[in-house]
């Protein structure tokens, strides 16, 4: 609630009709208010997850030592004498990924943009059904709640990793986090994806049908091609996993065995015969794939856009970006099982999956290709969102070669599950995703709250988080390929069978927490910075980055339906920058075509 | 109290510092008419430069990561097959490098390059399909290379193991594993969890007997059938609710449970017995050099991970199914040892799947031996010298069931010992092993 009311004072209402504080700020069904409500909430979400990420990075680093910062934050419960417990470490490691990947990364990251700009974008007055819309802030906001409020209960929170497997999710005598802990984790979930599942089909509906005049699919910015290929997975893939945790549930309260068969836990015969922890997996991983790309191709999406206007350029191979991304976008559903190369699946269909996996890299790499020839020759201005924007293309490549490795499943038997993942998914997902929305919030901001976001610290964010980010998990590769499980509490164990490898792991786990800490300080510049601005940045005018798509033609000043008067008419497509035979180097997509001018 | 107090004053007072830093800095560029939207010139070159010094640390970063830590941890493979995932990892290692590099100096040279220039436009260029096509077609040709070359492997490590090969059980459990051997017959026996009994059958073993046992205990034994019974009918004594409901609960699963072993009694085969009655177990993983091994894995609560990660091998134990893995070890622990320059070294198999608490502890020792030593630690195994000899100093050492004892292990602890000495037992192997077993004492 309280994320929510901060913009309370943003700006005053220039809207149509008078309204009430309570139907303008909180239950709103205007699709720019509710994207900042997402991005509120998502700033929150994030927040914790970082902390929780620092404390059991301190655990790593320093095993066993005692630390004020541990025992400020988790007390005596779960950090005896400063010390994190074995559970809480489980529990730390579950949440903060959970948050990381469904919070921030898809409710905050899509749900912010896609509501923002969608609209925006295509000439709309608003979303197809702004009562949907509200609905899918609302319940993004009590799942959100739900998850944080595991965070406090007695019992902890959910311990068994962010993919909850069962038994161990499944068996509350396992580990105490799958008691109330794992309930509301699964509870959570469901609302999470009743929220997405809101969401996606409004943006679908919105693209498909409410597009201004003159807007063709093929004249629609990169950012929205992002957004309606990501609605559409989330559409097709999400209710999968809702499907996985009401089965889980099931066997939880219900006594039914899809996941659980001949158990015997904490010395209790279970009955349970015949389910399979695999076809959790399967379940799981039907969504999970696809969701890697439901995090990532909106930041593809947002980072085209300012790659585009930064560089004063189009973005070189227009058609082909679209075609990539609608290729990723299909193969990402036939890929999932290669999580479970070594889960005792059949070979043979994982050699099939090795097949489609790898056949990602091709629409990958023509992605990262075609943004580099879009900064050559160009004439490129660093905003922070410029920055950002390149940061994401580095970390895509350097985490997608990765990945080359790791679909490879002969190489991944050894890998699988190790910190090479870790650093793996961390730098093609977590660090491109988390890039992307940093250049997303620089970029849109004054869209957003009609102030402007200081520069320089700007810069400092960027140059700080690039820095810690890199310094935390290029490391981590190297503490993977030495063999280091993930999910290890502490890698002194080492020491009883090589302490050449112990060597490696504990100087190595120091650098990443320095790196950590480091990149966490940094994200203070970023808080700092975004509330600061928001009360009292300077008034943003109306292009600032003499950008062509739609939403800078509508008053800075947020109105009802957009655009005051009448809708714009498109005439061309959004990447006219720099065209020959024009005075200024953009041309904004509602400037008709001039006589004898070709089109792109 | 008092410091989380000056703690929170310090944040309170630092922000509102920055706060009134950053309206000086307003008031002064407002003062230079400076827009925030409005990138100087200085800043951009400023940033292009950071760009090119980023890329020196970054690719320098890397350089010295590889010289200071590329493989020491790995090591080099300890089993046939991990030879050659190695080369395929190296293989995959070039290329992907390669790609790093490339990719990332374009990039960041370009972004210092074409920084803005006053009086230089942008060279609009929307499209070219001949060099999208290149960079479709050389990626997806690599691409083949590498999946042709990993399905190779994949098939091979993943097929079916010769007939030479030994099967050994590897059985988990939080947070602990032991190992099943079959044996002269290179037979497992049968197993089915309802068997289990934590003393006397902790592998749920199935034989004739085991499951006599098994019916047993669950009908008469302590907390069993009747037990429960005898308490819920029990006018008396009070139960409380709460226990109540256990008690039932808990009647309820025995006897849905004792059906099925009913049932189990009536289809024993008892021909299969024998497959079990030469089984041997261990808590150290022994293995023979140059020997080809089967695995099967099983768990008995939650998901497992058996990962060896000096023999390039892994493979999940999933509770109610049995998976598999094979491989030939070909580095015995001490060649290991020598060829790594560790003086203590030894091999592990380490839990790679969350499990609970104490996931991070759950491991095995194992010790590869050469032909000589393994026949040597087999033959005592299997006439059961370590178990009864080592009663006295760790009686953790074995885990046969007690039931099993007067059929596995007739002979006396000092009689087997001099056997195994008169067979020219290794003595020195011998110390060796209870070390492995007991890391704790050293």
């Amino acid at each position: 609630m309280a994320a929510v009311a901060i913009d309370g004072h943003g700006h005053d209402d220039h809207g149509h009709h008078e309204e009430s504080f309570v139907s303008k700020y909180i239950f709103s069904q205007d699709h720019k208010m509710i994207g900042k409500q997402f991005l509120m909430t998502a700033v929150f979400m994030g927040v914790t997850a970082m902390i929780l990420s620092i404390l059991f990075r301190i655990q790593l680093a320093w095993p066993g030592e005692s630390s004020d910062f541990l025992s400020f934050f988790l007390g005596d419960q779960w950090a005896p004498g400063g010390v994190l417990s074995e559970d809480m470490y489980l529990g730390l490691v579950t949440i903060h990924g959970t948050i990381m990947v469904f919070f921030l990364l898809t409710g905050g990251l899509s749900g912010t943009f896609s509501n923002l700009l969608i609209p925006l974008q295509i000439g709309a007055r608003d979303m197809a059904s702004g009562f949907l819309n509200m609905l899918s802030y609302w319940f993004f906001f009590i799942s959100s709640m739900l998850m944080f409020s595991s965070l406090f209960i007695e019992t902890g929170p959910a311990m068994a990793g962010w993919t909850i497997y069962p038994p161990l999710a499944a068996l509350p005598q396992a580990i105490s986090g799958s008691g109330l802990g794992m309930t509301l984790w699964l509870f959570s979930m469901a609302i999470f994806i009743a929220s997405s599942l809101l969401g996606s089909l409004n943006y679908i509906v919105t693209i498909l049908n409410l597009r201004t005049k003159g807007m063709s699919m093929t004249r629609l910015p990169l950012t929205i091609w992002a957004f309606f290929i990501t609605a559409i997975l989330g559409v097709l893939s999400f209710p999968v996993l809702l499907s996985a945790a009401l089965l889980l549930m099931m066997d939880r309260m219900a006594g039914t065995s899809f996941f659980l068969s001949d158990i015997i836990i904490e010395g209790e015969m279970l009955t349970n015969h015949g389910g399979s922890p695999l076809l959790y997996q399967h379940l799981f991983w039907f969504l999970g794939h696809p969701e890697v790309y439901i995090v990532l191709l909106p930041a593809l999406g947002l980072s085209s856009e300012i790659i585009s206007t930064n560089s004063r350029k189009p973005i070189f191979g227009y058609r082909a970006m679209i075609g990539s991304m609608l290729a990723i976008g299909f193969l990402s559903f036939i890929v999932w099982a290669h999580h479970m190369f070594v889960t005792g699946m059949n070979p043979f269909l994982g050699s099939v999956f090795v097949f489609t996996t790898l056949l990602i890299a091709i629409p990958s790499a023509v992605k990262a290709f075609n943004y580099i020839t879009t900064l050559w020759k160009g004439s490129i201005i660093f905003t922070p969102a410029m920055l950002f924007a390149i940061g994401l293309v580095s970390t895509f490549i350097t985490g997608g070669v990765t990945g080359i490795i790791l679909a490879d499943a002969a190489l991944d038997i050894t890998t699988h599950d190790t910190y090479f993942v870790i650093a793996h998914f961390h730098v093609v997902m977590g660090l491109s995703a988390v890039f992307g929305m940093y250049a997303g919030v620089y970029h849109w901001f004054p869209k957003m709250f009609g102030k402007l976001m200081n520069t320089k610290l700007g810069f400092a964010h960027f140059w700080v988080t690039i820095v810690g980010a890199y310094g935390v998990f290029f490391p981590m590769h190297f503490v993977g390929l030495a063999g280091a499980p993930r999910r290890y509490y502490d890698y002194s164990v080492y020491g009883e069978f090589d302490k050449e490898s112990l060597a490696l792991q504990m100087d190595l786990n120091v650098i990443i927490t320095i790196f950590a800490i480091m990149a966490a300080m940094g994200q203070l510049i970023f808080l700092f910075n975004f509330f600061y601005s928001i009360f009292r940045g300077p008034k943003a005018p109306q292009n600032p980055w003499k950008s062509n798509t739609l939403e800078w033609t509508t008053p800075v000043e947020h109105v009802h339906g957009n655009w005051p008067g009448e809708l714009p008419t498109v005439h061309r497509w959004p990447y006219d920058y720099s065209k020959p035979g024009s005075e200024v180097d953009f041309i904004p997509q509602n400037v008709p075509l001039a006589e004898g001018e070709e089109k792109h | 109290m008092v410091t989380k107090l000056i703690i929170l004053l310090v944040i309170v007072l630092g922000v509102i510092a920055a706060a009134q830093l950053m309206r000086v800095y307003e008031l002064s560029s407002k003062l230079r008419e400076q827009k925030e939207n409005e990138i100087s010139n200085r800043d951009n070159r400023m940033n292009a430069a950071l760009m090119l010094l980023f890329m020196i640390l970054l690719f320098g970063g890397f350089i010295w990561l590889m010289l200071a830590y590329g493989w020491v941890g790995r090591g080099e493979s300890a089993s046939v097959h991990g030879h050659e995932l190695d080369w395929l990892l190296n293989l995959n290692f070039v290329i992907i490098i390669a790609i790093f590099f490339l990719t990332n100096f374009l990039l960041f040279w370009f972004a210092f390059k074409y920084v803005r220039k006053p009086g230089v436009p942008a060279f609009y260029y929307p499209h070219n399909n001949k060099l999208e096509m290149i960079w479709t077609v050389i990626p997806a040709i690599v691409l083949a290379i590498v999946i042709i070359l990993g399905l190779k492997s994949w098939n091979e490590v993943t097929g079916d193991s010769s007939k030479e090969a030994i099967n050994v059980e590897i059985f988990a459990k939080r947070f602990s594993w032991q190992a099943r051997y079959s044996g002269t017959d290179n037979q497992l026996g049968k197993f089915d969890y309802k068997l289990t009994q934590d003393e006397r059958n902790p592998l749920a073993v199935m034989t004739g007997e085991t499951i006599q046992t098994a019916i047993d205990s669950m009908e008469h034994g302590g907390g069993g059938i009747q037990w429960l019974e005898d308490k819920l009918n029990d006018r008396t004594i009070m139960i409380a609710p709460d226990d109540r409901m256990a008690y039932e609960k808990s009647l309820h699963a025995k006897e849905k449970l004792i059906r099925l072993l009913y049932q189990m009694r009536q289809s024993h085969d008892a021909k299969l017995d024998k497959m079990a009655m030469d089984d041997f177990f261990s808590d150290t993983l022994f293995l023979c050099v140059d020997q080809e091994y089967e695995f099967s894995f099983r768990s008995k609560d939650v998901l497992h991970s058996a990962y060896f990660p000096h023999f390039r091998a892994q493979m999940n134990t999933v509770p109610g199914m049995t998976t598999r893995l094979k491989f030939i070890p070909d580095k015995t622990t001490e060649e290991m040892r020598v060829s790594r320059g560790v003086e203590d070294f030894e091999f592990v198999l380490l839990c790679n799947k969350i499990c609970g608490g104490s996931h991070y502890k759950m491991k095995m020792m194992i010790k590869v031996l050469s032909k000589k030593d393994y026949d040597v630690w087999v033959k005592s195994k299997s006439k059961g010298v370590l178990s009864a000899g080592a009663t006295l100093k760790n009686p953790a050492w074995d885990i046969e069931p007690s039931t099993f004892d007067y059929k596995f292990h007739k002979q006396p602890a000092v009689e087997v010992q001099e056997v195994a000495k008169e067979e020219g037992g290794n003595e020195v192997v011998m110390d060796d092993l209870e070390e492995v077993n007991n890391p704790s004492a050293e």
